[in-house]
């Protein structure tokens, strides 16, 4: 068991009033709420402002590089699935450096937490467009505005029956820790893309475009339910659904490795009997 | 003891079945105790186009391959035309007898009157062990052991194959001028007790299963995909995570996270997928985690030839990752060491806390050679990560120490926190902009290199004490560069071979003695430029200014080098 001190506090790089204050404080809570402790847990990130969040709390974390948090995740998973894996960057980083490790991981169903901060604005790079953004959205790189469709990540997760697919707010900090909370717990694939505001970057979707359009989802939503999970994900204008949107129960990826059943790869000697047998093959 | 050495060349499309005859013939000359060293040349395609299984043997010792051809064996027209010039003065052609084939001596069988279409390679693999005086026993077991399996029924039908086909040999030969076939029969030599048939991946593949892989990601790419697929094969007996990843970035990216979570870990690829995990290979160089890159060369740039050999990439792989940090790069230069090599790659990458790489060829990847048995109990595995036990918390994974080599906890398996990071980071892991840190911590990773440059393997010298010519060479190239010596010596000249098994670090005591004493230094390599060549004079400032360079795809022979030293 721990408490939201073992997470301990830090001081951030993060601008104040960003969405990722209140993110980082579900996610402890969430941590707190699935009675991990910090030398369960490995975070994985890549690079971007919400990228930094495991810096700010204790436990193991790898901090890799821009786009390429999943796969590392992957293979820490695959090496000791003891580890609670959670991947933790943007929207930048996931969808677009990343978004081919995206789709391979949802196909894997491997067992980890992916959170996305998704402000849909690259904000350690100061402003440019990212794969989120809206049509027109005006940038400095982008003065005529974006001209490619944002890209849907939720979409995508549900088309290709992802485990466990949810939105969420930081405006709504309770939101967050559930939704966290609930993809941990899952085993198998889960993705929480979490929207947030970047104060300085992004004047379109802002706190308040946000508030005015998150709804949680009706207590008689049934998340099992595919086509109607397709077209909850695809509702994105005046209202946002938020909540868990998609979920299915398929065994993670890792049960398909026998040798993982005998523990992390780390404590697994070489077995030489089998050795000679193998170089017996070969006379 | 008269030494004796043939090439026999088994030619056809892909799917005619021809690797099958020439496996069976490589085991056949393998178990009589005679020497090999298989050349396959393929095509990038399924079906069809031309291919060769190239077996050199000899009852002597032997490490290289050799261009002209003593015995063809021919599944198809087109590679007679392709490979007439190529025969000796005595060089047979064994071909069906439906395809005609002029003034060059020929043995056409009547496969379709001997045996069905399905048992033609059985056939051919009879008419071989006649003409080369094998005994007949041989094969039957090679075939008995292959394909015994399968039932009495397939074994009786393949033995038939071959017996018939023995005899029709015995039978035609004794009617017609025999004695000019006498130089394919192979002097009698004594039976060795049982040797490994490998080729550079299948020894690659084993010697990481013996130093204790647990984690191997991979994108397939020719010609390194079959050091990934032979793991996968034991990955059940031997418990590793064998996994085919999205990309080749992916697949380094892999490796890493597993090596970091504690298991050996291991990518293999070619040059093309290897410049793609570029960027993670400085991701291993910063976060010091170890992780071993094995990359199987072939001729680019770009997708260059996939299925040809070349040793272009060394330059790639010395630079490979932004950013300065310690490295080792091993080139072994036999199957033999590829088995070796791939345990010090994991020992290295383990001590060292970095990216180790191991560099081969399309050449030595797909080569068999007979390798004397390894001796089990000898073998060590790699030990992973640092006991937890005496860490002071809070643990600090980058702790600055003498050597540069920080205790490395392994995440989850103890109550202290590893932090790793790819942005420059303090002591603790944790990502930082203090300047000063900055340069404790690039001084720390390059003290790393005082630990290589005490491990590596120093060249291998053979020849002359002071010789007039020294031939200088790495990777897969020593076996020709060595017999092309001998003969060099047999003429009267005094030659000697440098080779290296490890070309970077290079350590200059080692060797610029070497370069010195001889009259005359010459680089041996497989590519455009001299590369190595390019990396001695780095190391040593002496410049190797005779070259000789093979780019075209195919391995440097003996006859590659006497032929550009004239002799």
């Amino acid at each position: 068991m721990s408490t939201l001190q073992d997470f301990g506090q830090y001081e951030t790089a993060w601008c104040p009033g960003c969405g990722n204050f209140a993110i980082l404080q579900a996610v402890k809570k969430a941590l707190v709420a699935s009675g991990l402790s910090p030398h369960q847990l490995l975070f994985v990130s890549g690079i971007g402002q919400a990228a930094k969040t495991p810096h700010y709390l204790n436990a193991n974390v790898f901090n890799g590089l821009h786009g390429r948090a999943l796969p590392l995740a992957t293979g820490a998973k695959l090496s000791n699935p003891a580890l609670t894996v959670i991947v933790e960057s943007g929207d930048g980083c996931n969808y677009g450096e990343g978004g081919n490790h995206f789709l391979a991981a949802i196909r894997r169903n491997i067992n980890l937490t992916m959170l996305v901060h998704n402000n849909q604005v690259y904000g350690l790079t100061k402003g440019q467009a990212s794969p989120t953004s809206q049509k027109g959205f005006v940038t400095k790189a982008q003065p005529g505005g974006v001209l490619a469709q944002p890209f849907s990540p939720l979409a995508v997760a549900v088309a290709m029956r992802a485990g466990f697919v949810a939105r969420s707010f930081s405006g709504y900090e309770e939101h967050v820790t559930a939704m966290v909370t609930q993809a941990i717990a899952h085993q198998g694939f889960s993705l929480v893309d979490i929207l947030h505001p970047c104060v300085s970057f992004n004047k379109l979707n802002t706190f308040t475009w946000y508030k005015e359009r998150c709804e949680k989802l009706p207590d008689d939503y049934s998340p099992t339910d595919w086509e109607a999970a397709m077209k909850t994900a695809v509702k994105w204008g005046d209202t946002i659904p938020i909540g868990l949107i998609y979920k299915n129960e398929q065994p993670p990826y890792e049960e398909n490795f026998p040798v993982l059943k005998k523990g992390p790869l780390a404590k697994q000697g070489v077995d030489k009997k089998a050795l000679q047998d193998i170089f017996s093959r070969y006379l | 003891m008269t030494t004796k050495t043939l090439n026999i060349v088994i030619g056809g499309e892909a799917g005619q079945g021809l690797v099958t005859i020439g496996e069976l013939l490589a085991k056949t000359l393998v178990e009589c105790g005679y020497e090999i060293v298989v050349t396959q040349s393929y095509q990038s395609r399924v079906r069809g186009g031309h291919n060769t299984f190239t077996i050199r043997t000899s009852n002597a010792g032997l490490a290289a391959p050799q261009e002209t051809i003593d015995l063809l064996i021919v599944m198809n027209e087109e590679t007679v035309r392709l490979h007439r010039e190529e025969l000796s003065k005595n060089g047979l052609v064994v071909t069906d007898s439906s395809i005609k084939i002029d003034a060059i001596p020929c043995l056409g069988v009547p496969y379709g009157e001997l045996t069905s279409r399905r048992h033609e390679n059985v056939a051919a693999l009879g008419v071989a062990t006649f003409l080369l005086g094998l005994d007949k026993t041989v094969p039957a077991q090679v075939l008995e052991r292959k394909f015994g399996k399968k039932g009495a029924e397939v074994m009786a039908e393949n033995r038939k194959a071959l017996d018939t086909a023995y005899q029709w040999t015995s039978d035609k030969l004794a009617q017609a001028r025999p004695e000019a076939l006498d130089f394919l029969k192979l002097p009698e030599t004594k039976r060795q007790s049982p040797r490994l048939i490998l080729n550079g991946n299948e020894a690659l593949a084993l010697g990481a299963l013996s130093a204790g892989v647990k984690f191997c990601s991979f994108y397939p790419m020719t010609p390194a995909t079959s050091i990934a697929v032979t793991i996968n094969q034991y990955a059940a007996a031997m418990g590793v995570v064998v996994e085919q990843a999205e990309d080749e970035i992916a697949a380094i990216n892999m490796a890493i996270g597993a090596a970091f979570a504690g298991a050996p870990s291991l990518v293999t690829t070619s040059g093309g997928g290897f410049a793609l995990m570029t960027e993670g290979i400085s991701l291993a160089g910063m976060t010091e985690t170890p992780v071993v890159v094995m990359l199987g060369q072939r001729p680019g740039p770009a997708t260059g030839l996939p299925t040809r050999t070349e040793q272009g990439d060394l330059e790639l792989v010395l630079y490979a990752g932004h950013g300065d940090f310690p490295r080792a790069i091993l080139a072994p230069g036999s199957v033999e060491e590829c088995f070796h090599l791939a345990g010090k790659a994991f020992e290295l990458a383990e001590s060292s806390q970095g990216p180790v790489f191991l560099l081969t060829d399309q050449f030595l990847a797909d080569s068999f050679r007979a390798v004397v048995p390894f001796n089990v109990d000898e073998l060590c595995s790699v030990q992973t990560g640092t006991d937890p036990s005496p860490a002071q918390s809070p643990y600090r994974r980058y702790a600055l120490t003498e050597d540069g080599v920080s205790p490395r906890l392994l995440p989850g398996f103890s109550r202290h926190l590893v932090i790793a990071d790819s942005d420059e980071h303090d002591e603790d892991g944790h990502l930082t902009e203090d300047l000063e840190v900055r340069v404790r911590m690039v001084d720390k990773r390059m003290k790393k290199y005082a630990r290589l440059k005490n491990e590596v393997i120093p060249p291998s010298y053979l020849g002359a004490e002071d010789p007039e010519l020294l031939l200088v060479c790495w990777g897969s190239t020593q076996g020709s560069v060595v017999e092309a010596a001998g003969a060099l010596e047999s003429a009267g000249r005094k030659v000697g071979v440098l080779h290296f098994a490890q070309v970077w670090p290079l350590v200059a005591q080692h060797f610029v003695e070497y370069l010195n004493r001889a009259r005359q230094v010459v680089a041996v390599e497989s590519n455009a430029t001299g590369q190595f060549a390019r990396l001695l004079e780095r190391a040593t400032g002496l410049q190797i200014r005779r070259q000789i360079l093979r780019y075209d795809g195919l391995p440097i022979t003996p006859q590659t080098i006497l032929a550009a030293l004239k002799i």
